[in-house]
């Protein structure tokens, strides 16, 4: 065991600084490149083709004859990539004139995210397809097999056998989408409900709004951990509560329906905070020139917010609906910190069953072929719900 | 706040309707604030009743034991306190991400609200598609990246698998406030011979504090309490965050059950802080690229 000395944190500032230096050089080296291909054009077609014939020819020297070679180390290889790719830069600047773009600022501006999320998302998510096809498991970790029909066989497995332990498909399907299902409407409920009783003029309304926010101020993993203990069947205080009002305590976590109502409890808790900052926001920028207007039609206090605030708020409702159904759908903390999908898998989400097909029970060619159907049902539910509502529109045109 | 015209429409409120309404507002409270007051009196009982039903929050006989044993250690097993091993662990790797991450959502946000360019509104819905990934899906491959990288069991490692997971988001948001402050502000700065970086960095970034303050808050929450990942990268005790760190106090209800509130609140308190300070950016910054004008 290690203890916090000051000689540990100092090796690990030093390993973090060190990390970002380099990522800060790698990222200014593409930036360079990336600049010189936007603000210069060639001379001329024949400068252009040389460019090309010089670029390809040294990419090939280095893949074919520098990164094989067995004399070099690491860093000399990457020092001969980087003294490569300025020699290249510096001959297209010979043999090019600058131009003016109006676009290739936002190129530069993006490529630092676009490299990040193609390496840290996209790339994992083809690998994640290449797994879907092969048979890798805990016992062939090295020496698993790629193919069309452990595909098949993986996607078929997923719909007709047992996902984790004991539970299907199916059932679990079910389960994640009552889950999501009650989850949102209750967000949604709790968190209008609440919005529109503060978006009015309301002594101690910050401190309401203050109290309000804390179960999502509070470190979801701290929540659901201690959430997990106060559903305790002794000694947990919503048993105390029941008790104190004459019921019979509730065997909460270990017997179902309870073990389900307590996680959906636990997700309300959680999840009605945001909705009621976003939705208020929303209600905030109305102009309250609708509402003198139409109540100057004569309109009635529900028919002012089923006409003008609902759509009014639309563009504040759709992104957060979509977001909120997608976090809900994939609240694995919550799940999995509060009763680990227990008792036996009967509050399994569809995302639980993959972490356990994945971490507990080692399927990984399966778990992968298992995650690309939960993508596509979520990718299926988002187009159709933006299409239907038409919300999103105003915000990405 | 400037929606006072707003509020003449309550005028006509009668008392017992203000009433009911502080009333429904102050059971939401309780209920919201509950579950939180009973982590700190859990906190400050007595080893002896622990296993107790009291609904009270100060306990009989409170005392600060617990907290002097997550801080301190246990004089009476000679064990050693990691959590500060633990605390300075999560904010290297937490602090790193957050910064890496509004650094690249920022800009790539400024791209997609002022420039028109190919594949524009196609990155945008890119982006929300990122969303839909499953939790859990992207950690296999990523596990095996980073095993391939020799990076487990080190800071890097969950900073890498940590530094894009809020990214998408943050652009979303932070492209939305960018659209609602007008472009003349810029053109004014550029006439005046700043060059259009300047003006992103000089007249943007300084107007979108709000913004800017919740994207930090965002990429900073999602790893600060992340457990799933961090248990797949990290195995190895001296590198624990500090959510696989109180995970080992959790779970039973024993002595342990008091340091684990002990160490809950040391751990709640800050970040809630910081996230209530910055509630009063979140109303305009959450504006999650919906409202106009």
């Amino acid at each position: 065991m290690i203890s916090l000395t000051p000689k540990v944190m100092g090796s690990s500032l030093v390993t973090v600084l060190r990390f970002l230096l380099l990522i800060i050089a790698a990222l200014a080296l593409i930036e360079f490149v990336l600049y010189t291909l936007f603000h210069r054009r060639p001379k001329n077609l024949l400068f252009g083709l040389l460019a090309l014939a010089v670029t390809i020819a040294l990419i090939l020297t280095f893949v074919r004859i520098v990164w094989p070679s067995q004399g070099l180390d690491m860093v000399r290889k990457v020092l001969i990539g980087v003294a490569l790719v300025l020699a290249d830069v510096g001959l297209y600047r010979m043999l090019s004139v600058p131009r003016k773009s109006t676009v290739g600022l936002a190129y530069l501006l993006l490529a630092p995210s676009l490299i990040g999320i193609s390496a840290l998302v996209l790339y994992p998510f083809v690998y994640n397809v290449f797994l879907a096809f092969t048979n890798m498991g805990m016992t062939t970790i090295r020496t698993y097999t790629f193919s069309i029909q452990n595909g098949l066989a993986n996607f078929r497995s997923v719909f007709t056998g047992v996902v984790a332990h004991d539970a299907t498909f199916w059932q679990v399907l079910g389960r994640s989408i009552l889950w999501t299902g009650i989850n949102v409407v209750c967000h949604l409920a709790g968190g209008m409900g609440l919005a529109l009783l503060l978006n009015r003029n309301l002594r101690f309304k910050g401190i309401y709004r203050t109290l309000l926010v804390f179960p999502w101020a509070i470190p979801q993993t701290i929540a659901c951990m201690s959430l997990r203990n106060e559903f305790n069947y002794q000694y947990g205080f919503v048993n105390s509560l029941v008790r104190s009002v004459g019921l019979t305590a509730i065997p909460w976590l270990t017997k179902m329906p309870w073990a389900f109502v307590a996680v959906i409890i636990s997700n309300v808790w959680l999840g009605i905070p945001f909705m009621m900052v976003t939705l208020l926001g929303g209600l905030q920028s109305i102009s309250p020139e609708y509402y003198e207007a139409a109540e100057i039609d004569g309109a009635s206090k529900w028919q002012q917010f089923r006409n003008v605030t609902i759509p009014l708020i639309k563009p504040v409702t759709t992104p957060s609906i979509i977001l909120g159904t997608v976090w809900t759908f994939n609240a694995l903390n919550v799940i999995y910190l509060i009763t680990q999908g227990g008792p036996q898998e009967k509050t399994d989400i569809l995302v639980s069953s993959l972490y356990k097909a994945a971490f507990e029970f080692y399927r990984y060619g399966f778990a992968a072929a298992f995650a690309l159907v939960i993508f596509a049902f979520l990718l299926i539910f988002s187009v159709v719900y933006i299409k239907a509502s038409g919300g999103l529109k105003a915000a990405y045109e | 706040m400037k929606t006072s015209a707003f509020f003449s429409r309550t005028r006509g409120d009668s008392g017992f309707k203000r009433l009911l309404i502080h009333l429904v507002l102050i059971m939401a409270c309780i209920v919201a604030v509950y579950p939180i007051l009973r982590i700190f009196s859990i906190s400050i009982r007595p080893g002896d009743s622990m296993l107790s039903t009291d609904l009270s929050i100060i306990p009989d006989n409170a005392t600060l034991n617990s907290y002097r044993q997550v801080l301190f250690g246990d004089p009476a097993t000679k064990r050693k306190s990691d959590f500060f091993l633990w605390l300075w662990n999560s904010l290297v790797i937490t602090l790193t991400t957050a910064t890496i991450g509004v650094i690249l959502s920022s800009s790539a946000a400024y791209a997609f609200s002022r420039f028109k360019f190919h594949g524009r509104s196609a990155g945008l819905i890119f982006l929300l598609t990122t969303q839909m990934i499953p939790a859990g899906m992207l950690l296999l491959p990523l596990y095996m990246m980073l095993t391939r990288l020799k990076l487990i069991n080190t800071y890097l490692g969950l900073i890498i698998a940590y530094s894009v997971s809020a990214v998408p988001f943050s652009i979303w948001l932070l492209k939305g406030y960018f659209d609602t402050i007008p472009p003349d502000l810029e053109e004014a700065a550029m006439i005046d011979g700043t060059s259009r970086l300047g003006a992103f960095y000089r007249v943007i970034l300084p107007l979108s504090t709000p913004a800017l303050a919740v994207a930090f808050l965002f990429n900073f929450t999602s790893g600060w309490s992340e457990y799933l990942v961090a248990r797949v990268v990290l195995q190895k005790a001296a590198m624990y965050t500090w959510p696989l760190g109180i995970w080992t106090y959790a779970g039973q209800y024993t002595l342990a059950a008091g340091r684990f509130a002990a160490a809950s609140m040391l751990l709640a308190l800050p970040s809630m802080a910081l996230f209530l300070y910055s509630s009063k950016w979140l109303v305009s910054g959450l504006t999650l690229g919906g409202v106009k004008g």
